[in-house]
């Protein structure tokens, strides 16, 4: 195949990013010195206590914020390209549906604006509503699902445009412990059903650890990353997989870093 | 029930200081009456007359109920004296007014929420506009339409109640168009959605609550407007007209029929405006 001959550009990469803030009590250093390459098919984990820097990274690539210093492409285009060429959806910590249309019909929002023909629509909402199983609540209207579902749905909206790239800012952040379990298990199996590239950000280490190939552990003032863990983990996780030496191991190492960080402070 | 009942207990203690506050009034006449044809007269003897005199000072409720009825109900509803003709008259002017105030208030808002400069120089005077008195204003605007050439009342009055229901629509809108949050304006970015498209998508759909909460005003707004437009000299239809007539020919009857008259225009088209919300909010997925 074409990948094994020519081996592909990273989907991500950073080279001495910089981002700073300008407010009205001076500058702030949200990102500092940040490298980070990521391949196609990653699923990559941002950890780091608040305001590190883990959601200005994710805007950054999304083409929200714009960086200071440094370079930072997307898929080898500056990130207004990729965003031109429709290359990442993005979840937000916020499901964010619009209550006036029905689950069905945020999903067709970006494919409307996008120019989808109606026939295309329809079919796109159905296979993304499958995806993240949903089938069956195309009609409801958002009050009528559980947290966990509405962020489903905003799961299906972004990725109804098949975009490669999948940013997901603490998606389930907002949500309990149980259903964020099975919603960690789904998020698995969409990775694996179809090949996305995943940015995840995170502020809970079994999360990340269970999620990730690779975790980016970053720190504070001003944000940075500490280091990065790329994961022994098969590719194929069930649940228990957490109460394995490998997976303990890993936390441990996430933990250090996270620890490390701090004491730089 | 359980609505009606608090509703019921109001109206009913009105109408008891409504009649205690007629025979006050009233009595005055009748004892004047009296003095003058040397006779003294009792207070059971008063009581019925204040209940029934041509000119009273505050006619009793039914006297009001029957005038009210009358004009309703006692003639074709074409002719001059009913209260139909004249509330038609005053209801024309007030949807006038109320769609002119709609088109205008929704069309600065969007202005003001797009441009920054429309926003700082043009705002300021909308609220300054609501600080003087439609009375002083009604004559003017009535004056120089005629003087430009303007026949009939029709546009000077819609352009009274425009003044008037413009505002609370303006204020809803604005604030309604500004509802979306950050979050919600980037998700749109991600879709690289332009400034039409999150106009249409996001800004105008989540205005509506607003826009259909600030109807019901405007349309109270509307109707006094109109009736103010109707009260300066010439005007002889409408229910503005019948309650300066009412007054001017000192006919109490026919000012409190066309006060009411317009009290039940402005509940009708409350409930109106009610309905209209309630459906569009059924239609916009709103929780029953
Ligand atoms: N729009 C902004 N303007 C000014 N400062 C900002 C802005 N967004 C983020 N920051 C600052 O940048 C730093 C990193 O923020 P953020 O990326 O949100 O952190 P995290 O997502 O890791 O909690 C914080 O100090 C935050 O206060
Ligand atoms: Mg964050």
């Amino acid at each position: 195949m074409k990948d094994t001959l020519n081996p592909q550009p990273p989907v991500i990469e950073a080279q001495g990013l910089q981002l700073v803030f300008q407010t009205a009590d001076g500058p702030v250093q949200a990102l500092k010195d940040v490298n980070l390459v990521i391949n196609r098919g990653d699923f990559v984990s941002f950890i780091g206590p608040s305001g590190c820097g883990k959601t200005t990274f994710l805007r950054a690539i999304a083409a929200l914020e714009h960086p200071t210093g440094g370079t930072l492409t997307v898929n080898g285009m500056t990130p207004d390209e990729a965003r031109r060429k429709r290359a990442y959806g993005y979840v937000f910590q916020a499901a964010g549906l619009y209550p006036w249309r029905t689950i069905s019909g945020n999903i067709r929002l970006p494919l409307e604006i996008m120019g989808f023909s109606k026939a295309e629509q329809d079919s796109r909402v159905a296979r993304v509503l499958d995806l993240v199983e949903l089938s069956g609540f195309g009609k409801k209207f958002p009050w009528q699902l559980s947290g966990g579902m509405q962020q489903r749905a905003s799961i299906a909206r972004a990725l109804a445009f098949d975009a490669d790239i999948l940013l997901m800012d603490e998606p389930f952040g907002a949500l309990d412990e149980i259903v964020r379990d099975r919603l960690n298990e789904e998020v698995l199996k969409l990775w694996a059903r179809t090949g996305k590239t995943i940015g995840f950000v995170t502020h809970s280490i079994p999360e990340a650890v269970y999620l990730s190939t690779k975790i980016v552990v970053m720190s504070p003032r001003p944000g940075r990353i500490t280091d990065v863990i790329d994961s022994p983990l098969p590719k194929e996780r069930p649940l228990d997989i957490r109460d394995s030496r490998e997976f303990i191991e890993i936390a441990h190492r996430v933990r250090e870093g996270l620890r490390a960080g701090h004491l730089d402070d | 029930m359980n609505r009606a009942l608090p509703v019921l207990t109001v109206l009913a203690g009105i109408i008891v200081l409504w009649y205690a506050a007629a025979v006050w009034m009233n009595a005055t006449w009748v004892y004047d009456q009296a003095e003058r044809a040397g006779t003294t007269v009792t207070l059971a003897e008063v009581i019925p007359q204040t209940m029934v005199q041509d000119r009273p000072l505050l006619p009793p409720p039914h006297q009001v109920g029957a005038e009210v009825w009358k004009g309703l109900f006692g003639q074709a509803v074409t002719s001059k004296r009913s209260l139909v003709y004249h509330a038609y008259i005053t209801f024309k002017g007030t949807m006038m007014g109320f769609g002119l105030g709609i088109v205008f208030g929704v069309a600065l808002a969007m202005a003001i929420v797009r441009f920054r400069v429309v926003d700082m120089s043009v705002m300021p005077w909308a609220v300054i506009s609501q600080t003087i008195p439609i009375v002083a204003l009604a004559p003017m605007i009535i004056v120089v339409s005629s003087q430009m050439g303007l026949t009939g009342r029709d546009l000077p009055k819609a352009i009274i109640a425009a003044y008037l229901s413009f505002f609370p629509v303006l204020v809803s809108m604005v604030k309604g168009l500004r509802s979306p949050d950050q979050m919600q304006l980037d998700l749109l970015k991600t879709y690289g959605a332009g400034e039409w498209a999150t106009f249409l998508k996001l800004r105008l759909p989540a205005s509506m609550p607003y826009f259909f909460a600030s109807l019901k005003v405007a349309v109270a707004a509307s109707l006094v407007g109109t009736i103010v437009g109707e009260l300066p000299t010439g005007a002889i239809e409408g229910l503005g007209a019948r309650m300066l007539i009412g007054s001017q020919f000192g006919e109490p009857l026919i000012m409190w029929a066309a006060l009411f008259a317009s009290a039940i225009l402005a509940g009708l088209l409350i409930v109106a405006v009610g309905l209209v919300e309630r459906f569009a909010r059924a239609r916009m997925g709103v929780p029953a």
